[in-house]
C-alpha cells in the first residue's frame, strides 16, 4: 500500500511537473519567457556539471569555457557553413564532449582542488583564446548572426510554427530549451541510477575502494568529464541561438561560477534542487536588480544571498528535499 | 651565438619580471596561507586586494601620504581580513569543501559589489609608490619602481617568515594550519588562529594591491582579476602548501610570463592568461605537488 | 581508597559521535597522585571516555576537576585548567621541530622563568629530546614520538595528564620504558595520571586503581591488585 502510494505521489509530481512546463509561457509574459528559457541554459549545464561534482566528486571551475565551445561551434557553423541554428545542436554538443574528453584526461592525475585549479585556468584564460583566433571565432567582436547569417536564425520573423502551431519566437526558444532539458534531465536520472551510476558513485565515495572493486578508474572519470561536457556544449549552443550572437565576454570565469553555484544551490548529487538551482542563478540577479539598480549593489546583494544560501543549507536545496523526503522514502523501502 | 643576446634588455625584462612577479607573490602567499589552514582556496582574495586598494585611494584623496595611507590601510585590511572570516567563513566552518567555495565566490561578488558602489567606475589612479626616475646599476637602466616593488615583496615575505619562525604567534598559527585538533588539546584557540591567517592574507593581498595599480597608468574595480590567476599559478608552481613554494614560483612565473611574451611576439601580451593557465595546467600534470611541495603517494 | 572529592571526577557522564552513542553513562574519580587505568576490550569506549573529559567530543553529564565543573568546555579552556590530554596516536605535530613541539606543551602558560625551568627538568627525564631539537618531530619512531608526547604534556605543569593507549604500536622494551617514566613522575612529582590502555598487565602494574570498560559502560572497578588476583574479570574482561 505504501508502495503504491509513494509510486502515486512520485506520478504525480512528475505530472505537475510537465503540466507547468507545457504551459508556464501562458502565464508569463512574452519578455519572462525568454527569461525562462535562459534558465533553461543554465539548467542543462547544471545538470551536467551536476553528473560531474555530485557524483564523481571532480570539481570543474571551467564548465563556463565548455559552454563556449558549444557556442562558439553553433556560431560557426550558422555563420560561416549557413547552417540552421537548430540542426547546430547536437554538433556543439559532441564538441563539447570531445573536449570534456580531453580534459578528463590529466583529471585522472589530478583531484580535488587541484582539479578545480586546472579547469578555472582554463576558464579564465578562454575568453583570450576566442580573442586570439579571430578568424575562427571573429576576435574581440564574435559572430552576429543576423548579420552573417540571418536566413539561419530560427523564428526571424517573430513567429514559429511547429506542428501546426504558431507561436512566438521567445515561446519557441523556451519550449526547446526546456524540452531539452527535460530530455536531458531524464538521461542523466537513468544514467544515475543505473550501472554506470552505481560506478560513478563508488568513484566519489572511495577511489580505492572502486579500484580494487575492479573499476576502470581512467575511463569512468573521463567518459564522466564527457558526458558532463556534452552538457554544456548542448548548453551553450542554446545561449547562442538565444542571443543570437557569440563573443569572449558571453563566456568569461563568471559564467563557470555561476554553473556551479547553481549546482550547489541546487544541491550536489541529487537531481530534483537542480531546477531551483538553475532559477537562483538566472533570476538572483534580477531580483537584486529590483533592490536597487545602483552600481555594485545587485551584485552585492546576489553575493549575499548566495552566502546565506550556503550558510543556511549548506547540501543546497537537493539536500533540504533529501532530509524532508527520507520519511516518505524509508516507509517506501522498510519493512515496519 | 652568445653575444647576439641583447645582455640589457634581458636583465632589464628579468627585472620587470620579478617586479610583477614579487606583487603576484604578496596574493599567492595569502592564498596558501588560507589554504593551508582550510583546505580552501579563497576565490575573493583579489577582489578583497581591490577594496584595500580603494581605500587606499580614498585616504590620498583625503590628504594623507602615500606611505600613510599605506600603513593605515593595512591595519585596516587586516582588521577586515578577520571580520570577514568570524562573519562569513566561521558560520561554515564545518561544511564541506565545495560549500565554503562558494561561500569565497559569494564573497567575491560581495566584496566587488561594493567596491563598485561605494566607487564610481570611473578609472582612477595611486599616485607611484617610488620615484619615477630610472637608476643604472652595472651600466643598465631599471626602474626604481620595479625594485621597489621587489624590494617591498621581499621585505614582506620576511616579515612574515619571522613571525612564523619565531614568534608565538606564529608557531601557533603553524601548528594549526597542519594539526588542528592536536592544536586544540594544547589550548591553542584554532578558531582565532583561522582568523588571524585571514586577517594576514588580507594585508597581504592589500599590499599587494596597493602597489599593482601605481604600475599602471590607471585603475578600476578590475584590477585584480588577472593578478589572482597569476597568482594561483604561481602557488601551483611553487606547490600550493608550501609558503616559500608561493613566493619563488610567482617570482619565476613573472620571469618566464614577462620574458616569453618580449621574446615570442605571438604571445606577447595577448596571451599571457593561457600562459598561466598552461604553466598551471603544466605544473599538474608533470608534478602536481609544485617546485617545493612533498609529492604524496597517490597510486590508484 | 581515594578520599571523597578527588582531584577529577566524572558522574554520569554520555558521550555521543553524531547519532552513536559511545558512552552511556560512566562515573569514576581520579585521586590527586594517583595513577588510574581505563580498561576494556576495542570499542568499550575508553578513547572516548578521555575525549569527554577533555571535550573533544559531544558529551553530557557531570565532570569536575578540582572541585570546579570542565562538563561543557572547549578543548583549549580544558588544557588551561591543567589537563594535558595526550591523545590516541600521540598526537604529534609532525611537521615542526622536537623543540617546537616542546615549546607549544607551554603554550597557556606566561610565567617565562618556571617555563624554562620545566624545559630544563623535562629534558633532564628525556635527555636524548634535547640533542635532538631540530629534528622534524614526524621523522622520529613511535617510541620517540610517544616520549615526545609525554614530554610536552609535562611542559603544560599539568595536574592531570590524559594518556591514551601509550603502547599503541610500541615494542615491549619502549612500552616499559614509558611505563617506568610514569611511575616516576607520580612518585617523584606527585603527578595524577589516568591512563587508557588495550594492554592491562602493564596498565595494573603502574596504577593504583582501575575501572574496566565495556559497551559504553563501567563493568568493574577496584584496586589494580584485587583485579589482577580475580581470575573471573581478568578472564572475561582483561584478556588474561
Amino acid at each position: 500500500m505504501n508502495r503504491a502510494l509513494g509510486i502515486g505521489l512520485w506520478v504525480l509530481a512528475v505530472a505537475a511537473g510537465l503540466a507547468v512546463f507545457l504551459l508556464a509561457p501562458h502565464f508569463v509574459s512574452d519578455f519572462h519567457s525568454r527569461d525562462l528559457a535562459r534558465a533553461g541554459v543554465f539548467f542543462i549545464a547544471i545538470v551536467g556539471l551536476n553528473l560531474l561534482t555530485g557524483y564523481t566528486g571532480q570539481i570543474s571551475l571551467g564548465h563556463g569555457a565548455l559552454m563556449a565551445i558549444g557556442g562558439y561551434t553553433t556560431a560557426a557553423l550558422v555563420v560561416h557553413e549557413h547552417w540552421r541554428d537548430v540542426w547546430t545542436i547536437p554538433l556543439a554538443g559532441i564538441a563539447a564532449g570531445v573536449v570534456g574528453f580531453i580534459i578528463g584526461l590529466p583529471a585522472l592525475r589530478l583531484s580535488g582542488i587541484y582539479l578545480a585549479l586546472a579547469t578555472f585556468g582554463f576558464a579564465v584564460a578562454m575568453p583570450s583564446l576566442l580573442k586570439k583566433f579571430s578568424g575562427l571565432t571573429g576576435g574581440s567582436q564574435g559572430l552576429r548572426f543576423l548579420e552573417s547569417a540571418p536566413q539561419q536564425v530560427t523564428g526571424l520573423a517573430g513567429t514559429v510554427t511547429i506542428f501546426g502551431h504558431t507561436m512566438t519566437q521567445n515561446h519557441f526558444l523556451y519550449y526547446l530549451t526546456w524540452s531539452i532539458g527535460i530530455v536531458g534531465f531524464a538521461i542523466a536520472w537513468l544514467i544515475v541510477r543505473g550501472g554506470f551510476g552505481r560506478v560513478v558513485r563508488s568513484v566519489r565515495d572511495s577511489e580505492i575502494a572502486a579500484v580494487s572493486s575492479g573499476v576502470n578508474l581512467a575511463r569512468t572519470k573521463t567518459v564522466s568529464f564527457a558526458i558532463s561536457g556534452v552538457y554544456a556544449g548542448v548548453a551553450g549552443a542554446l545561449l547562442a541561438i538565444q542571443d543570437e550572437i557569440v563573443n569572449p565576454l558571453s563566456f568569461t570565469f563568471l559564467l563557470s561560477i555561476l554553473i556551479l553555484v547553481g549546482a550547489v544551490v541546487g544541491g550536489l548529487g541529487s537531481l530534483p534542487g537542480l531546477v531551483f538551482g538553475a532559477l537562483f542563478v538566472q533570476y538572483l540577479p534580477t531580483i537584486s536588480t529590483h533592490v536597487s539598480t545602483r552600481a555594485g549593489v545587485p551584485d552585492f546583494v546576489y553575493g549575499v544571498a548566495i552566502i546565506l544560501v550556503m550558510i543556511l543549507l549548506p547540501t543546497g536545496v537537493g539536500g533540504l528535499l533529501r532530509r524532508v523526503a527520507r520519511p516518505l522514502t524509508t516507509r517506501l523501502y522498510t519493512r515496519p | 651565438m652568445l653575444l647576439a643576446i641583447d645582455w640589457t634588455e634581458l636583465a632589464q625584462q628579468t627585472v620587470i619580471g620579478l617586479s610583477s612577479g614579487g606583487l603576484w607573490a604578496l596574493l599567492a602567499l595569502a592564498i596558501v596561507l588560507i589554504y593551508r589552514s582550510t583546505g580552501v582556496i579563497n576565490f575573493a582574495q583579489g577582489e578583497m586586494a581591490m577594496f584595500s586598494t580603494f581605500i587606499a585611494w580614498s585616504l590620498i584623496n583625503h590628504g594623507l601620504s602615500y606611505w600613510e595611507a599605506f600603513l593605515l590601510t593595512l591595519a585596516i585590511s587586516f582588521a577586515g581580513g578577520i571580520g570577514i572570516e568570524r562573519a562569513v567563513i566561521r558560520p561554515v566552518e564545518r561544511a564541506p569543501v565545495l560549500t565554503i567555495v562558494i561561500v569565497t565566490i559569494g564573497l567575491l561578488f560581495v566584496v566587488d559589489g561594493a567596491a563598485r558602489w561605494f566607487w564610481s567606475s570611473e578609472t582612477r589612479s595611486l599616485p607611484n609608490a617610488f620615484s619615477t626616475r630610472p637608476i643604472t646599476i652595472a651600466g643598465v637602466a631599471f626602474s626604481i619602481q620595479d625594485l621597489g616593488n621587489i624590494a617591498v615583496s621581499l621585505g614582506v615575505v620576511a616579515l612574515l617568515a619571522v613571525l612564523f619562525r619565531f614568534t608565538k604567534v606564529g608557531l601557533a598559527l603553524r601548528a594549526s594550519a597542519v594539526n588542528p585538533e592536536e592544536s586544540r588539546l594544547l589550548g591553542i584557540r584554532v578558531s582565532w588562529m583561522l582568523a588571524l591567517g585571514w586577517g594576514l592574507a588580507a594585508a597581504m593581498g592589500a599590499v599587494s594591491g596597493m602597489l599593482t595599480a601605481p604600475a599602471l597608468a590607471s585603475f578600476d574595480q578590475n584590477l585584480m582579476q588577472p593578478v589572482l590567476l597569476y597568482a594561483l599559478a604561481g602557488a601551483v608552481l611553487g606547490g600550493l602548501e608550501s609558503p616559500l613554494g608561493a613566493v619563488v614560483g610567482s617570482l619565476l612565473l613573472g620571469v618566464f610570463v614577462n620574458l616569453t611574451g618580449t621574446y615570442i611576439g605571438w604571445i606577447g601580451t595577448d596571451l599571457r592568461l593561457p600562459l598561466a593557465f598552461a604553466v598551471i595546467l603544466g605544473v599538474l600534470l608533470v608534478r602536481p605537488s609544485g617546485l617545493f611541495g612533498r609529492p604524496s603517494v597517490r597510486r590508484v | 581508597m581515594p578520599e571523597a572529592g578527588g582531584l577529577l571526577e566524572l558522574e554520569g557522564v554520555e558521550a555521543r559521535y553524531g547519532p552513536v552513542k559511545a558512552l552511556h553513562g560512566v562515573s569514576l574519580t581520579v585521586g590527586d597522585g594517583e595513577i588510574v587505568a581505563v580498561l576494556g576490550a576495542n570499542g568499550a569506549g575508553k578513547t572516548t571516555t578521555l575525549r569527554a573529559i577533555s571535550g573533544t567530543v559531544r558529551r553530557s553529564g557531570a565532570i569536575r576537576f578540582a572541585g570546579k565543573s570542565v562538563a561543557g568546555r572547549s578543548p583549549e579552556a580544558v588544557a588551561r585548567f591543567g589537563i594535558a590530554h595526550v591523545p590516541e596516536g600521540r598526537g604529534t605535530l609532525s611537521e615542526l621541530s622536537v623543540a617546537e613541539n616542546l615549546r607549544l606543551g607551554a603554550y597557556v602558560r606566561r610565567d617565562r622563568t618556571s617555563i624554562r625551568e620545566d624545559e630544563r627538568r623535562v629534558l633532564g627525564h628525556f635527555p636524548w629530546l634535547g640533542d635532538r631539537g631540530g629534528q622534524r618531530a614526524g621523522t622520529l619512531s613511535g617510541g620517540e614520538q610517544q616520549m615526545l608526547a609525554l614530554a610536552r604534556a609535562l611542559m603544560l605543569r599539568p595536574r592531570l595528564v590524559l594518556l591514551d593507549e601509550p603502547s599503541l604500536g610500541l615494542a615491549p622494551k619502549v612500552v616499559a620504558e614509558i611505563f617506568r617514566i610514569v611511575r616516576e613522575l607520580n612518585e617523584r612529582e606527585g603527578l595524577s595520571v589516568l591512563v587508557v590502555e588495550q594492554n592491562a598487565i602493564i596498565a595494573l602494574e603502574a596504577a593504583s586503581r582501575a575501572y574496566v570498560l565495556e559497551a559504553g559502560r563501567v563493568a568493574v572497578e577496584g584496586g589494580s591488585d584485587e583485579l589482577r588476583r580475580n581470575e573471573s574479570v581478568r578472564r572475561s574482561y582483561l584478556g588474561y
